[in-house]
């Protein structure tokens, strides 16, 4: 039995019934953080003291407050591009290198204030730019099923944290698939709310209209529950919508009686591994016998997904990287004699491949003379996209398809070419395009022993049906597989 | 569209990012890929279609952000002042501007 065997509400429970104490747990989530990282490199700082200071003022604060919050003690891990007061905000990037945040994220905010502890910040591609955690400034990160295959990215350190039972929940950040691709090839959960569900106030901008913070966890509860914290209106960001927030633990039911679930066939064709195919189909099947009803839908315009995504989500990342000049924070280059020199030599030196080239990419969309062919363009298509969803959800309440096309793949094995690695998010960067809410939900290994997860997406706020259907999934198909490096805590 | 490494040296002077030679070479194949991928949306007869502008819900559009315009608590000049490479007497230095 360990403490991770428990959910969010039963570890909560023992530590406020003072069964065991905060600081026990939180001490077990920092060694295993820094016992793990040499192998994994998941951290890209460990707050030791921050935290132990924290879950010390929790317990002395057990029996004198009126109450507890809802993540009294847990321990959390928080992607290195989501702002923590007092810790490093480097994006995985040597432009904002030791750029210390003088303010809270809203939904670190509101995690602190819920009793939640976070022990470190974690590796991602820089900017959140890749989908193998490759591109970081400071190293891969290393999947816990296989250290030489990559996590997935861009959120690939928080899913390897998580995947390795370092701590019971992480954020991420999804702008085409960061939250549930990583998910996916690390055996986890990763859900990425409706777009204006979470603040994106001190989560650094990638591309504005795409961009949400999303929640990994072993279980759909934890999910749930982290979301009903973190979730809703903030008038820090204008993006969020004046919408309810649920108690969405609360509303979980082991079934998916009622629920139509559309599938559309065309996607699960070229491209696909056959084994995540089967384990996908299989899942279908599984839903089929929880109750669901399963549908046919069509997504017309799915096969543009990619290119629209990669024109309107370079775009605005150029347009957002334009404030990494050397002159407020970060880091400069030194020797420039004047302004200009400053600006390219800075950006030059601080930024890496990826980042330069989607920045080129998005300066090439937006300018002069391409700007209606390319970006006016890809904005249309966009709106082509979201009407396809709008008509498929006519005909049924979620769509199950793949998260990634294929398991886990070798560290090195798409670098060299930028529009293969483009292509592993198939699935994904069509979610962001229309707003809506997605999950991937692990479904099974592949015969080399790699997780694999199917992706469940919803209507816009819906985010329930998405938790119900993993919930219900979870608790009939347990992924009952440990990766072989992993705490048990 | 043909892109040269022309081209891409005049993208990288209007991004501010100065790219070496080994890079441009490299850089200009794989950009070319990309736009010959995106340009598949030609495909597609967009002439009737509104393009959808940011990325909010019809929830997010109806909600309301409008605030009084009033004075509120901010950094400050010591805090915003404190993550600057060169600060020099309450502002940012930098280098000559021409």
């Amino acid at each position: 039995m360990s403490y991770l065997d428990c959910d969010l509400e039963e570890l909560r429970q023992k530590i406020v019934s003072r069964e065991v104490s905060a600081r026990e747990i939180v001490a077990r989530a920092l060694d295993a953080a820094e016992k793990l990282n040499e192998t994994l490199n998941a951290f890209l700082a460990i707050d030791r003291r921050g935290a132990e200071a924290r879950a010390a003022e929790l317990d002395q604060s057990l029996g004198k407050l009126p109450a507890t919050g809802p993540l009294f003690g847990i321990p959390i891990a928080i992607k290195d591009n989501i702002c923590v007061r007092g810790l490093q905000t480097s994006c995985g990037s040597r432009i904002l290198g030791d750029y210390h945040p003088p303010y809270d994220a809203t939904a670190i905010e509101r995690l602190r204030a819920a009793g939640a502890v976070i022990i470190g910040k974690t590796n991602c591609d820089e900017f959140a730019m890749g989908s193998s955690n490759e591109n970081s400034a400071y190293g891969p990160v290393r999947n816990p099923w296989d250290i030489e295959r990559v996590p997935g990215g861009s959120s690939g350190g928080s899913a390897a944290a998580v995947a390795a039972r370092i701590v019971p929940i992480a954020l991420g950040s999804d702008t085409g698939g960061s939250v549930r691709q990583p998910a996916a090839l690390c055996g986890i959960i990763g859900l990425k709310p409706t777009y204006g569900r979470i603040s994106r106030y001190g989560l650094v901008a990638f591309g504005s209209s795409l961009d949400q913070i999303g929640i990994f966890g072993l279980r759909a509860r934890d999910v749930a529950k982290v979301l009903s914290v973190i979730a809703g209106r903030d008038p820090h960001d204008a993006t969020t919508a004046d919408v309810a927030v649920p108690d969405y633990a609360a509303q979980l039911v082991p079934d998916a009686k009622g629920v139509r679930l559309g599938v559309p066939r065309a996607l699960f064709g070229e491209g696909l591994d056959p084994e995540v195919r089967r384990a996908v189909e299989g899942a279908i099947e599984a839903y089929r016998d929880l109750g669901a009803e399963i549908v046919e839908v069509e997504l017309p315009h799915a096969k543009y997904s990619i290119a629209c995504y990669y024109i309107i989500a370079t775009a605005e990342a150029s347009s957002n990287l334009a404030r990494y000049d050397g002159v407020r924070y970060g880091f400069r280059a030194e020797e420039a004699d004047e302004l200009i020199e400053m600006y390219r030599r800075t950006r030059d030196q601080g930024f890496g491949a990826e980042v330069k080239r989607r920045i080129m990419l998005g300066t090439f969309v937006l300018s002069s003379g391409y700007y209606e062919a390319y970006y006016r363009k890809a904005q249309q298509v966009r709106t082509l996209i979201r009407e396809d969803f709008h008509r498929a959800f006519a005909r049924c309440d979620a769509i199950i398809t793949p998260t990634s096309p294929t398991p886990a793949f070798l560290l090195g094995e798409k670098t060299d070419d930028p529009l293969k690695m483009y292509l592993s998010d198939v699935y994904t960067c069509i979610v962001n395009l229309a707003g809506i809410p997605g999950i991937s939900v692990p479904c099974g290994l592949s015969s080399s022993g790699l997780p694999i997860g199917m992706q469940l997406v919803s209507r816009h706020w819906d985010e329930s049906t998405l938790l119900r259907l993993a919930h219900a999934y979870e608790l009939a198909h347990p992924l009952t597989a440990r990766p072989p490096v992993a705490a048990n805590w | 569209m043909l892109i040269t490494e022309a081209d891409i040296e005049k993208l990288a002077t209007l991004a501010r990012l100065e790219i070496t030679e080994e890079e441009r070479r490299a850089l200009t194949p794989q950009i070319a890929s990309i736009i010959a991928y995106v340009e598949q949306l030609n495909e597609l007869d967009t002439s009737e279609v509104e393009p959808a502008i940011g990325g909010l819900t019809p929830e997010g559009e109806r909600t309301p952000t409008m605030r009084d315009d009033e004075v509120r608590p901010s950094l400050g000049q010591k805090v915003a002042l404190e993550e600057a490479p060169d600060p020099a007497l309450g502002y940012f230095r930098v280098p000559k501007v021409l």
